[in-house]
Order: structure tokens, then C-alpha cells, then sequence
């Protein structure tokens, strides 16, 4: 999409270009972002517990660093769980719980100050701050800090009174926090329970006709029944929106598999457009009765537009729909050439290719990351399908695994995706769970493993970017360490710029009491 | 998205986004911008290849009333006005049937008032007997300063009122309003839970979305939530004349010739002049749309997606060496100039795929300059102008012009404005003979001089 990031022209550098350069150079990394939105965006969620806040944090966040905007989730009770280091029962969160609540109160002066140091410094775009949030008081707190800080701020509300889908997510992600180390079901889902009424207690939600008429936010319904959308504000706010409008939370799978083993897969060759080999060809019979034997009811099935992918569709008899943004990565002058012949004609590609495989273009062709760009629709797509087979190529099939396993650029191009293999994964709880079957059916192995000695350089084919996927594994922070009676001295606060001390006088105050202890 | 690859069949070359065809029904008293929004989501959506159709209840009322009187037509007592009006609306759904079970449409927008429950329900058990999704889209407002913009900008270019002053009409028209509004029951979200709809208040300052069932309905809203009425211009202008320009080679990457760089410096003084309140300046990333922005000496924001046709094998080549090397490939591309692709190029359809984003963010933003190339340029001209996919390859785009466009009404206005620097021009029309067993003479009748 947009870059602000130019190449080097090779034109004569004028002072406003080298100044222009200059300046985007010190700019936040996600340049594409840059252009999204101009200041950083603080993501607020709200809800009631269970109402799968966390589950739309992290999905967002990582569809956001998929498209290159640093992102990342700021998770209360994370840090609750660091300040008191054992959890015994629902009582602490009674909201008449006065000591709980300071501490609660704390955890969150301290983890906004993360999101500071995320946004202002650490180059971070958005934050994603996933706590219940539920009282308006709350809320004025971070909307003025957002403000002090000059960032925007997005809420995402989700309001569910469905009990089934209240009590399923409570099975699927409660039972195994951290909170409840060795508790029954029962209990867990009783002492849940007891926890979320005293949310309910004082639960002030979103009021878009009078009191929060001027907030941008948008309020999920019941796990996406019904959206309220409110006054949103820019590019990045109203894909946020899209995004939340297409994922579900109901199973499906997504299985994805290369086309049958083809003549120049045969032969070494890369890209070109050929049929499938002999061995190609019994794969494809393999996998109609992989479809069958999986029961794949009301399966839809994707191919690119290349010959291989649609000669082992054909072979399902059931109908398929052709993508040309499936196609594999262009290999432009190097197609249908061998790796040793590539070697021998442009010795000096095949070298730079390894030092940087994600980002090198094939000359005349695409790199890595012109492929997840393109595969952006095939992505939003795939989360708002039920179940997919997408039959695709290896390069294409790397940027899909790697969104959906959360896998950065780094990794990316050196996943492992052989031939005759059929990968399912299914969605769980807060990330996808794999299943890799082989259809024992030989092929070659097309697989090039990253070259041992690995020169760090600067990327040198970073030109025409569009964006960098970031995994989301990367940025989760480890909250700060301290436990009851332990606290760390509060972070020297620069002086604010608008006459807003709530935030130094509440850890203040909160630091006074503890030492009065 | 899905793109049709060269093969000619037919079920490669629709776009397949639903599995049963979807009706659209519009929702909202008059003046709320129900016919602004289905015409503009008509044009989108047959832009992404989903054949759409606008069915204007209206339309059909002003075919049967053959002169309209006044607003009594439209009181709710007035039995036999409400006869007609029901007969309209049923030759209307029997025309929608027609375009989508028979003809082979996808998407039917059926705009009309539909202010009653009853009436909605009636459309309801329709598409149901014939199998169709059916998606509300309610637009709600109370501003009366939107509303009265709305009245004059529409209403009173309307055939209803060609014989009335500004001021009659108005009145009619507010009376007109006043008569739908006792019997309105808006969409509700506990009575209409079950609906999958839209609803869209204050010109989209909130949106209530309920029951989105699938691809199509989801990009319906994605577009909805991305278009605005918040006046603005968007102007269009090719990169100065590059080297290759004057060479008559197509494609490649050069920079600027010195009328090229003329044509920057002349651009940069127009748009000082037109003093343009917060102009976005976007280019793709080829040197020659970049080079001119930096003389404009104002940030810019450079998209890939803004990049000229790739013109594959025929890159850099001029017309006469493209019949030379490929005489097939030329007659093929004179046939059919959207669909095909040049080997290992692309083809405007591809082109047409590949801006969709950049479409989409233009109806978001203000005031945008975009300087792109002659393909790209033809592409957004014919997306704006509501032009088919024959008049998209030979819309004339030519050099050192830059074309102001002003949304007004249902449809955009065009200035061109002709910066005054001369340039070669490299428009190449369709020629007579598109035989491949044609002569080379004949191949090359159109095309433009150069050196």
C-alpha cells in the first residue's frame, strides 16, 4: 500500500529529499503505519469478564503487526497476577474490596505507563490495553492520559448476555489461567461466576447517545450479532472495525497443502507454470480421499490460477474457486531456472537473496514481502470463512502459515511446507493449533534451509517496502516485578504537559499507604 | 480479490462473492440520502466485479404517473395514490426478479422509502419464495441543514419539480416529507433482531450493524463506513513527460524530460493558486511521478499500487517494435484492450484489481492530488466517472492536463485544466482493422507520433 519510505532515487538528490529521507528514517519503523494514522492509537477494551476481551486483543494485535503496524497487548491482569503473587479467591475483586482495589488501581497506573513507554519510545504504534474497564471513572483516567500523551483512543466493547457462549468461554480459557492452578471445573466456573458479579455491580457500559456520544468505539454484540459503530476517525480505526466485523469464534479449520509435485519440481526448476508430475497426480487422488475420510462438510476449496494447483482441484470433483492473488511468488528473471543455474548466472542475487530473504525482489519479480501484501484479502477472507482448503504453492503457503501460527519476517521464509502434505489448523483458545498429515506420497524436497553463516546487514533490498509482519511473540512485555510490600519506586514521571496530575498523586498516595503497613 | 484469468469461460470471469444473489433494501424517509448512497454503491460494486443493478421505485412511479401534481400524491389517505405507489413497488420487485434469477445479476439495490414494517416484511417473503439474501441499509438524520442541502442539491434538479421555482419546491417537498414521516417505524434493534442491516445515522457519524451473514454484506459495510458527503475534490494529473514518453516507448522507469520538469514547475504554481485547503499529494514509486512531486516542495506519500501497467515482455518498446516482435499479441490487445494481459505483464482488469485499495482510501480522504500514470489514471477516471470496462482503456488521459474532480449530486464534475506545456501525446486509439492476419500498415494507423 502507501510508503513514505522512498528508494533511492538515482536522480539527483535535492536537500529537501535527503532531509525528507532523514526524517522518515527516524521515524517509527512501521512507515506505512506512519501514513495510517499520524499519532499513536491506544486500543481500550471493556467488557465484563469472559466476554472475550483477551481473544479480540490478541487477534487484533496480530492482524495489525501482520500489516505492519507495531502493535501490541497490554494485559491487566497480567500485571495483577505479578502484584499479588497468589490468587485465592473471587473476594479480591469485590468492588468493596478497598486494599484490592488500590492494588488493582496501581496495576493499572503502572501498565498505562508501559503503553507510554511502548508509544512514545519504543516506537510501538498501537496498544492494545485488555482490561475490563468498566467504570466511566476508569475510562476518564486513560482518556485523559491519552490525551496528555497526544494519542488517540478506540474502545472496543463487548457486550454479551448469551449464558452459553459466556459459559463455553469460561471452560475454554478460564479454567486453564494461571488464576486456578489446580481447581476443579466446578469451582472454577462457580468462583468465575462469583467474579464476574462483582464486576456487575458497578458496570457502566458505553452510552453512545449522551455520555459517550463523542468517543470513537465500536460495541461488539454478542460475539458479533450486532456491531455499534461510533465516530470513527481514520484509516486504521475503520479497518480495526472490518477486522472485528469478519473474525468469528465459532470452530472451523483451515487446511492448506502445495499443488501435487510438478514436471519442473522434477527438475529443480522454480516458479514457470507446468502440470503435475505422475507422483503429483496420485497426491491429488490422495487428497480427495483425505476430504472425504476428514468428513469436511461444506468445504470450500481454493486454488491459485497456475496449472498444478488447478490440475489437483480438478481432481476433488468438487467446485473450486481460482485466486490469482494465490499464484506463487515471482521469481521474474529466475523463473523456471534451477538454484545451480540461477547460481552460476547471477551470482551475486543468488547471494544477497540469502542474506535477506525476505525482503529481496527477484529482479523483475516479487520478494516475500510483496506476497503478504498481496495475500491481504486472502487472509480476511479465511477468517470470515467456515471450513478452507486452500490449495497453494510454498512461498504463498509460508505467508499464510506464518499469520496464522504468528511468525515474523524473520521466519517466515524458512518455514517448512513440503510437498504431499496437508497442514490443519484450528483455532484454540488464544492461538491455532496444528495437525500436519503427509499423504505418503513421494515427491522431491524443495526445501532451502537458511544458510548457516548469516551476515547481519542492513536489509539490502528494502526498497518499495510495504510493511514487515511482526510477530506478536516478540512484544508481549513481562510485566515489572514486584510482589505485596515489595513495590519498586514509582517512574520518574517527566512533567506533564497539560496540568494533569491524577497519575503521580494516585501512586503516590498508593505508595504512602503501603509503607504506613 | 478473484480475478478472471484469460480462458473465456464464463464461470471463471464472474466473481462469485455470494452463493444466492442479495437484494439491498434501502430504508429512510426522503431527502436522507438513499438514492446517493445506492448509486454509489451500484458503481462500487460493479467496479470489484459483482454485477449490481439500482432499482429506483421512483423511477417507475414517474413512468406511471405521467405528471406529478403535488405532494397530496403522497398522503397516506390518498387511496389511490397508495395503489399506485404498491403497483410501482411490484413492478419494480418483479423487474429485480428478472435481473437476478434470469439475467445473471448478483446484487440488486431496490431504493424506495420502505418506511413501514409492513412494507419491509412484504419484500421479506419475497426474496425468500426466490431465494434471495436480503440486506437493509437505513439511513437516519436529523439535521435539518443536511436535509435542506440535500433538497436543493437533488430534489430540485428532479423531473417532479421542472416547472415549479425553487421555493414551491421546496415547500412540496417538505410537505412530501411530512407525510411519510407519521407512518416511519424505523428499523429496531429488539423487533428487527432477526434482520441483517445497516443502519446509518447522521451521515455516518454511528453505525448500528446487525446480523452480517457474509462476504458481500461485510464489504458492503466496509464501503458505507468509508464514504462521506463532505465536499472535496479529488484532482488527477499523469507524471510530467518522461524520456521514454518522447522516444514513444512504453512502461519502463526514466526520469523527467525538460518539459516534464516545465510541467512539475507549472503544476506547483497552479496549486499554489488554488489555494487548496489540506491537500494529500499521493505518486506511485516510479521515478517520474516521484520527480515531479519533489518539485511541488510539499510532503507526499508514495503506493505501489499507483505503479504503471506492467507491460511484461513489451516494456520499453515502442508501438511499431511491438508488431514487429509480437504482431499477435498487438491485434489481440486491440480486441479485447481491458481483459488482456501482456505476457508476463499485466492487464487493466489486474490494474483494476490492484487500485482497489487506493479507491478506497480516495473516498475516505478530502482533497487529494494523485499523480500517476496513463493506465492508473484511466483507471480511477473510469471508476469516478461511471465508465464500462470498453471506455476505461481509451479514455483520453494526456500529459502536462490535470483533471479536477468534484462529486455533486449523484455524479462527479470534471474541470480540465491544461497546464499549458507542450507535450508528445501518447494516446493510441482503437484502430479499424484488429484482424490478426492485418497489415502492419493497418496496426499502426493510431499510433501517436514521437521521435
Amino acid at each position: 500500500m502507501a510508503a513514505i519510505h522512498k528508494k533511492p532515487c538515482t536522480a539527483s538528490k535535492s536537500s529537501t529529499e535527503s532531509k525528507r529521507t532523514d526524517l522518515k528514517s527516524n521515524e517509527k519503523k512501521g512507515s506505512w503505519a506512519y501514513y495510517m494514522t499520524n499519532s499513536p492509537l491506544l486500543i481500550v477494551m471493556i467488557g465484563l469478564p469472559a466476554r472475550g476481551k483477551t481473544y479480540m486483543s490478541k487477534k487484533l494485535t496480530r492482524y495489525l503487526n501482520w500489516i505492519g503496524v507495531p502493535t501490541k497487548v497490554f494485559n491487566l491482569g497480567a500485571y495483577r497476577r505479578e502484584a499479588v503473587q497468589s490468587y485465592k479467591s473471587y473476594d479480591f475483586f469485590r468492588h468493596d474490596n478497598e486494599e484490592a482495589m488500590k492494588i488493582r488501581k496501581q496495576c493499572a497506573l503502572v501498565a498505562l505507563q508501559d503503553v507510554k513507554t511502548y508509544l512514545s519510545e519504543e516506537g510501538g504504534q498501537i496498544a492494545v490495553f485488555d482490561a475490563t474497564n468498566t467504570t466511566r471513572e476508569r475510562r476518564t483516567l486513560i482518556v485523559n492520559f491519552a490525551q496528555e500523551n497526544s494519542f488517540k483512543v478506540f474502545f472496543v466493547e463487548s457486550v454479551c448476555d448469551d449464558p452459553e457462549v459466556i459459559a463455553e468461554n469460561i471452560m475454554e480459557v478460564k479454567v486453564s489461567s494461571p488464576d486456578y492452578p489446580e481447581r476443579d471445573r466446578e469451582s472454577v466456573m462457580e468462583d468465575f461466576l462469583k467474579r464476574i458479579e462483582c464486576y456487575k455491580v458497578t458496570y457502566q457500559p458505553l452510552d453512545p447517545d449522551k455520555h459517550d456520544m463523542n468517543l470513537s468505539f465500536i460495541k461488539v454484540i454478542n460475539v458479533g450479532r450486532r456491531f455499534l459503530v461510533n465516530k470513527v476517525q481514520d484509516s486504521i480505526q475503520s479497518k480495526i472495525v472490518y477486522y472485528l466485523m469478519n473474525i468469528h469464534v465459532h470452530s472451523h479449520s483451515i487446511y492448506l497443502c502445495r499443488h501435487g509435485e510438478s514436471l519442473h519440481n522434477l527438475e529443480g526448476r522454480l516458479g514457470g507454470d507446468s502440470g503435475l508430475s505422475e507422483r503429483g497426480k496420485k497426491f491429488a487422488v490422495e487428497l480427495k480421499a483425505f476430504v472425504k475420510e476428514h468428513n469436511l462438510f461444506d468445504l470450500k476449496v481454493w486454488t491459485s490460477q497456475l496449472k498444478r494447483t488447478i490440475q489437483t482441484a480438478e481432481e476433488l470433483g468438487v467446485p473450486y474457486e481460482q485466486w490469482k492473488i494465490l499464484n506463487e511468488i515471482d521469481a521474474g528473471m529466475c523463473e523456471e531456472m534451477t538454484y545451480a543455474m540461477i547460481e552460476e548466472k547471477y551470482p551475486e542475487e543468488f547471494a544477497m537473496r540469502d542474506q535477506d530473504k525476505y525482503h529481496y525482489r527477484y529482479p523483475g519479480g516479487e520478494s516475500y514481502q510483496d506476497l503478504v501484501q498481496r495475500l491481504e484479502p486472502v487472509i480476511m477472507e479465511l477468517e470470515r470463512q467456515g471450513n478452507v482448503l486452500v490449495i497453494c504453492h510454498q512461498a504463498v503457503m509460508r505467508c499464510l502459515l506464518a499469520y496464522f501460527l504468528d511468525k515474523g519476517a524473520d521466519d517466515l521464509p524458512y518455514m517448512k511446507c513440503p510437498l504431499h502434505t496437508v497442514l490443519k489448523l484450528t483455532p484454540v483458545a488464544y492461538g491455532c493449533k496444528v495437525e500436519m498429515f503427509d499423504l505418503k506420497v513421494e515427491a522431491v524436497n524443495t526445501h532451502r534451509d537458511r544458510p548457516l553463516i548469516k551476515v547481519k546487514t542492513p536489509p539490502p533490498m528494502f526498497r518499495r517496502n510495504s510493511f514487515d509482519p511482526l510477530s506478536t511473540k516478540d512484544q508481549i512485555k513481562r510485566p515489572r516485578m514486584y510482589s505485596m510490600g515489595n513495590f519498586s519506586p514509582p517512574p520518574t514521571l517527566p512533567p506533564p504537559a497539560f496540568a494533569s496530575t491524577r497519575i503521580s498523586e494516585g501512586i503516590e498516595s498508593v505508595q504512602r499507604e503501603v509503607s504506613v503497613q | 480479490m478473484r480475478g478472471s484469468c484469460r480462458p473465456n469461460n464464463p464461470r471463471d470471469r464472474t466473481v462469485c462473492m455470494t452463493n444466492c444473489p442479495t437484494l439491498i433494501v434501502t430504508v429512510g424517509l426522503p431527502a436522507r440520502g438513499k438514492t446517493y448512497i445506492s448509486k454509489k454503491l451500484t458503481r462500487y460494486l460493479n467496479w470489484i466485479g459483482v454485477p449490481t443493478k439500482e432499482f429506483n421505485v421512483g423511477d417507475y412511479r414517474r413512468e406511471c404517473l405521467k405528471i406529478y401534481k403535488s405532494f397530496e400524491f403522497f398522503r397516506p389517505d390518498n387511496e389511490e395514490g397508495v395503489k399506485i405507489r404498491r403497483q410501482c413497488a411490484m413492478s419494480a420487485l418483479n423487474d429485480v426478479r428478472q435481473y437476478l434469477s434470469v439475467e445473471g445479476g448478483q446484487v440488486a439495490v431496490f431504493d424506495a422509502t420502505n418506511t413501514t414494517r409492513d412494507r419491509r416484511g412484504t419484500i421479506m417473503k419475497f426474496a425468500e419464495q426466490n431465494g434471495f439474501k436480503v440486506f437493509f441499509v437505513e439511513s437516519v438524520c436529523e439535521d435539518p441543514e443536511v436535509i435542506a442541502q440535500n433538497i436543493v442539491q437533488v430534489k430540485l434538479g428532479n423531473p417532479d419539480y421542472m416547472n415549479c421555482s425553487s421555493e414551491e419546491a421546496i415547500e412540496d417537498f417538505m410537505e412530501r416529507i411530512k407525510c411519510y414521516e407519521t407512518s416511519y417505524q424505523p428499523l429496531d434493534e429488539d423487533l428487527d433482531s432477526d434482520v441483517s442491516y445497516i443502519k446509518i445515522m447522521d451521515v455516518g457519524r454511528r453505525y448500528l450493524v446487525n446480523r452480517v451473514v457474509d462476504h458481500i454484506q461485510s464489504r458492503i459495510v466496509y464501503y458505507l463506513m468509508n464514504i462521506h458527503i463532505t465536499p472535496r475534490s479529488i484532482y488527477l494529473c499523469r507524471h510530467g513527460e518522461s524520456d521514454l514518453n518522447i522516444k514513444g516507448r512504453i512502461g519502463g522507469d526514466s526520469g523527467l524530460s525538460s518539459r516534464g520538469k516545465e510541467f512539475a514547475k507549472h503544476l506547483r504554481s497552479f496549486l499554489e493558486e488554488q489555494k487548496i485547503k489540506d491537500l494529500k499529494i499521493w505518486t506511485s514509486q516510479m521515478k517520474r511521478t516521484i520527480q515531479t512531486a519533489e518539485c511541488l516542495g510539499v510532503p507526499y506519500e508514495q503506493w505501489k499500487s499507483l505503479n504503471e501497467i506492467d507491460a511484461g515482455v513489451c516494456e520499453e518498446m515502442m508501438y511499431e517494435e511491438i508488431q514487429e516482435h509480437f504482431p499477435l499479441e498487438f491485434a489481440l490487445r486491440d480486441q479485447d484492450k481491458y481483459r488482456y494481459r501482456y505476457p508476463k505483464g499485466e492487464s487493466y482488469e489486474d490494474l483494476v484489481q490492484r487500485l482497489e485499495p487506493v479507491i478506497m482510501e480516495l473516498e475516505r480522504q478530502e482533497n487529494v492530488l494523485v499523480i500517476c500514470h496513463q493506465a492508473v489514471m484511466r483507471c480511477l477516471l473510469a471508476y469516478f466517472l461511471d465508465k464500462t470496462s470498453h471506455e476505461l482503456p481509451y479514455l483520453k488521459c494526456p500529459l502536462h492536463t490535470v483533471l479536477k474532480l468534484t462529486p455533486v449530486a449523484y455524479g462527479c464534475k470534471v474541470e480540465s485544466v491544461y497546464l499549458g506545456v507542450e507535450s508528445v501525446n501518447t494516446h493510441r486509439d482503437r484502430p479499424e482493422n484488429v484482424n490478426v492476419q492485418r497489415s502492419t500498415e493497418d496496426a499502426l494507423q493510431t499510433v501517436p507520433a514521437h521521435l
